[in-house]
């Protein structure tokens, strides 16, 4: 969920609309958006998949240290989505395990 | 070869506060972050910052961020962002990787204001996706604008979880509990006051048992603690929930001056390992500083007073101030800094800091 009004920040400034693709599907982000900030508000849980158990990691540092949010971005694994921003026709997907060039 | 006056690693509060008394003097200063971003996590504190009025008591940290990075500009700091320091080398060489490439810069002085990471806390669960730092949660809102959730449980009552608690609140979130495992509320009680008002209840002497759900947290089990910390059983009940924050804590980040040698002491209460300094903020390396949350966990207004501490010390160091007007600049900040340490926290900071903090002695201050 976007937070468009707030009391102390105020109302957010208009963005360029722009499209990602996750896993296959259109997901809208705006223009200066964190990737993982844009899965969040798209109601995006899981980033990764563990490499032995297969177990859903999400975000939980948020600032780039602990790795936990990385996905494949641009045939490019172990992107911090967390400090990466977005662009317009990106495509990422779910990591699983060490993850691989693609 | 790259050289400067004074290197400062990190633009947080301290590192900001450290530039600006470096250039202010005269020097050549270079201001490395590796976040996109300069102000640490000033730009996250949409809250009041409490204390006395010298101290911007009032005043909003992204307010006093604004102001910090006008006086970088005014006094024409070099600030590399984007770029991490990975090393700090002999003859006070920092190892720089940023846009693809690495160099070496070479500085006289060094400011070390790495700042801090977040604590976690392991129980069942708490790998799950919507399990996050309180610092997540708070990134996640006031600088990206996204609700990762909307019922929110947050463990640990000092002052970050209640904060981060009430802006979750005005982020438009439930906050279901606060939890806190020790006997009495961690944080100040104008912060709890706050929480308690809005009917949030903080639940002390209780802790999480296990995060209900099976691939995103739906929930989390609490159960009560008694005296020796020890769950009561029977106690146990179950509280709806997306998102479990974990403010538990912070503790230095200490890497580089590990790398560089620096004597350390040990204090739990200020985050763990701290590196040795005097009251000029000097570490056991004579051309290196530190300020701020590696200096040992402390607050924005006591990391930007040792910043400048720290950033006088170096330029009187270098030659860039007269002993006498860094001696009676330096008096006033140590004056205000033991005044921002009075009350039970800022005391019990202040009497585990100053045994250490041999050298350059405050002589005036009771």
């Amino acid at each position: 969920m976007r937070i468009t009004d707030h009391p102390i920040l105020g109302r957010e400034k208009p963005r360029k609309e722009i499209t990602i693709t996750v896993d296959g599907e259109p997901v809208t982000a705006y223009e200066g958006d964190m990737i993982a900030a844009a899965l969040v508000a798209a109601g995006w849980r899981h980033f990764r998949l563990t490499r032995r158990h297969g177990e859903p990691r999400g975000i939980f540092c948020a600032i780039g240290r602990c790795t936990d949010c990385v996905m494949n971005v641009n045939g490019r694994p172990n992107v911090r989505t967390c400090i990466t921003p977005v662009e317009a026709g990106m495509v990422i997907t779910t990591q699983t395990g060490s993850g691989e060039w693609t | 070869m790259e050289e400067t006056d004074a290197a400062i690693i990190g633009a947080g509060p301290a590192g900001l506060a450290a530039a600006i008394e470096v250039a202010r003097a005269g020097g050549r200063v270079v201001l490395i972050d590796e976040n996109s971003r300069p102000g640490g996590q000033l730009f996250k504190q949409i809250h009041k910052f409490f204390g006395s009025r010298t101290h911007d008591a009032g005043v909003r940290g992204i307010t006093i961020a604004h102001h910090l990075l006008e006086e970088c500009d005014r006094f024409g700091v070099t600030t590399l962002l984007d770029t991490v320091a990975y090393g700090i080398f002999a003859g006070n060489g920092i190892g720089l990787a940023g846009g693809g490439r690495t160099w070496t810069l070479h500085a006289r002085r060094i400011i070390l204001a790495a700042g801090a990471s977040e604590k976690a806390l392991p129980f069942p669960g708490w790998t799950l996706p919507g399990v996050m730092g309180a610092g997540a949660l708070q990134t996640m809102m006031n600088v990206h604008r996204v609700l990762p959730g909307r019922r929110i449980l947050m463990i640990g009552s000092g002052n970050v979880g209640l904060i981060v608690s009430y802006q979750a609140l005005q982020a438009g979130a439930d906050v279901v509990a606060v939890v806190e495992a020790a006997p009495s509320i961690g944080g100040y009680g104008v912060h709890a006051a706050k929480i308690r008002r809005t009917g949030i209840p903080i639940l002390t002497s209780h802790t999480v048992k296990r995060v209900l759900g099976d691939d995103h947290v739906e929930g989390a089990e609490l159960v009560a603690l008694d005296e020796g910390w020890h769950p009561i059983e029977g106690t146990e009940r179950q509280v709806p929930a997306d998102t479990i924050c974990l403010s538990v804590g912070l503790t230095p980040l200490t890497e580089l001056a590990r790398m560089a040698g620096c004597r350390f002491t040990y204090v739990p209460a200020l985050g763990g390992h701290v590196p040795l300094h005097n009251w000029d903020m000097q570490t056991s390396r004579d051309t290196l500083y530190v300020a701020g949350d590696i200096a040992g966990i402390e607050e924005a207004s006591t990391a930007l007073e040792e910043g400048r501490l720290a950033g006088m010390a170096a330029a009187r160091s270098l030659g860039l101030l007269t002993e006498g007007d860094a001696a009676s600049k330096k008096a006033d900040i140590r004056k205000r800094l033991v005044s921002l340490r009075e009350g039970p926290f800022g005391r019990l900071r202040r009497e585990l800091k100053e045994p250490f903090m041999k050298g350059r002695e405050i002589t005036h201050a009771g």
